[in-house]
């Protein structure tokens, strides 16, 4: 009986869903061109998703995999016409087996390009531990590279305005409190992570300021991120009204 | 309990009241002042001082779902960047940021009359990160020996003088994702450019530090800073639009958690009492 219900509410509203787009077609309000029926399938897919919030169903499912796919195949096209073609492709395999070819193949590029096959082979049994030689190089490089680069940019530079003078000339009063709170704070939480030392006395204070600081951050990052979620909604809604439904300008 | 009753409330009562209140706040116009903050106007501002014909670089490392925050940044920064007669290079870091780097990239040069190749490039999608940005910085055409088009990256007039990433004047950066901190690392703090970025609402907090330090000149972040861009470059579309509902349903999430903690902590009372 419930399944039954479900049914009909699904086709009941994709029947709605069409009519109204009969309706929008009909007084002009969609272009019958290409473009107006871009306008329905996104549309019609932005509702699908949302229709999760009401429960689980098969419009849902129907979106949420053409999304996958979607995304899946204009990844592999994009990566092929900006990459491959123009890095490997048309410098290397077309000079090697075209005569036609007016450039000479860049025989450089077979060396990360046997690499990145190498990366491939974990998928065979016998041949996987060649694809050690490419996680060794992309450690190794990844590594020299970055460990000199994170400690200056995330450490150093971080450092820097923690050790700010906190009355250095041209302050005023209020930057100078400000370079305190922000003093205060870093001290403070890196005291609560020290677990090696009982939180009693000084310690257990300063803590307690950490674990503050710590409350105030998750604070600031859930109202940032209920801002960020209303926006994917508030744009999603700015679609069906404006593109979609023509009742905003 | 009576009271009980309102803590097991159906979620999907909460959704509907909050659809209700976007749909309504978008088609009830009222007017909501939108002043600029600090970070915001620090980008502002550098954009403005710049002289004309200088290289700003905008690195577009979004796809479509962030699309809703992201796209209105880069559509009133690029209008910025146009009345001033800047040179624009695009390029981005994700497979599914073309479409929309092109859109916003064409649809504005459009307004001021800019060609492309000469005022503006874009130099498309290359995958790699941090080894990206290290090749740019020594040699963009090796980089990127072709643009998003097919052309030879090296004949384009609006690319004459920039060898590498060392001769872009400002790098703006919109991301969803870890890519300000890999600019930050592996281009600013070697090739030594004025960096700026966008971000979503959620990575907001994450990108305060940087401001402190000021790794970043600025920061726009979420719609919030896309709205105040928006408004500071005189170009009030759909950010600004969209601060309405967004201020509106903010009253509303308060007043559920006033609520929620209310009822709460009345039905532990009682508990306490019937026990």
């Amino acid at each position: 009986m419930r399944r039954d219900t479900n049914f009909f509410i699904l086709i009941g509203t994709v029947g709605l869903f069409v009519l109204a787009n009969i309706i929008l077609m009909a007084f002009g309000k969609l272009p019958f061109s290409s473009d107006g029926f871009g306008i329905i399938l996104g549309a019609g897919i932005t509702l699908a998703i949302y229709s999760f919030l009401y429960q689980d169903n098969p419009a849902f499912k129907i979106a949420e995999n053409l999304y996958v796919g979607v995304s899946l195949g204009y990844t592999i096209i994009i990566t092929w016409f900006n990459f491959l073609k123009p890095d490997l492709y048309e410098p290397l395999i077309v000079p090697l087996f075209s005569s036609a070819a007016e450039k000479s193949p860049q025989y450089a590029l077979l060396c990360p390009s046997l690499l990145g096959l190498f990366m491939l082979l974990r998928f065979s049994r016998k041949l996987s531990w060649l694809s050690r030689w490419t996680f060794a190089f992309v450690v190794g490089l990844g590594a020299g590279i970055s460990i000199p680069r994170v400690i200056s940019a995330f450490i150093l530079q971080q450092i820097k305005p923690s050790l700010h003078p906190v009355f250095s000339g041209g302050e005023t009063f209020l930057s100078s409190i400000n370079t305190l709170i922000i003093l205060l704070g870093v001290i403070s939480v890196l005291i609560y992570f020290i677990f090696s030392v009982e939180h009693k006395g000084a310690i257990g204070k300063m803590s307690k300021i950490g674990i503050w600081f710590l409350m105030i951050s998750f604070g600031a990052s859930f109202g940032y991120t209920v801002m960020g979620r209303l926006s994917l909604l508030i744009g999603r809604i700015q679609f069906l009204l404006k593109d979609w439904l023509g009742i905003l300008q | 309990m009576a009271v009980e009753k309102y803590l097991r409330i159906d979620r999907r009562i909460i959704f509907a009241i909050i659809t209700v209140a976007v749909i309504a706040s978008l088609i009830v116009k009222f007017e909501l002042p939108i002043p600029a903050s600090e970070p915001v106007q620090g980008i502002y501002e550098k954009i403005d001082s710049l002289p004309q014909g200088s290289r700003v670089m905008i690195s577009f490392d979004y796809d479509p779902s962030s699309k809703e925050e992201l796209q209105p940044m880069a559509i009133a920064f690029l209008h910025h960047c146009f009345s001033k007669d800047l040179k624009v290079i695009g390029m981005t870091h994700y497979t599914g940021a073309p479409g929309l780097a092109d859109l916003a990239m064409n649809s504005v040069a459009k307004q001021y009359q800019k060609t492309y190749g000469e005022d503006y490039v874009f130099l498309g999608y290359k995958p790699g990160g941090a080894s990206l940005i290290i090749n740019m910085g020594e040699n963009l055409y090796t980089a990127f020996p072709k643009d998003f088009y097919g052309k030879d990256t090296a004949t384009l007039p609006a690319l004459q003088g920039v060898d590498s990433l060392r001769q872009i004047n400002y790098l703006f950066d919109l991301a969803a994702g870890t890519m300000i901190e890999t600019w930050l690392v592996y281009g600013k703090e070697k090739y030594k450019f004025e960096m700026g970025a966008g971000c979503t609402a959620v990575m907001g907090p994450d990108m305060y530090p940087f401001l402190q330090s000021k790794q970043l000149n600025g920061l726009l972040g979420g719609l919030k800073g896309a709205a105040e861009y928006e408004a500071l470059v005189n170009k009030k579309a759909n950010a600004v639009s969209g601060m309405r509902p967004q201020s509106v349903v903010h009253v509303i999430i308060i007043i559920f958690v006033i609520f929620g903690n209310v009822v709460f902590f009345i039905s532990k009372r009682s508990g306490v009492r019937n026990a």
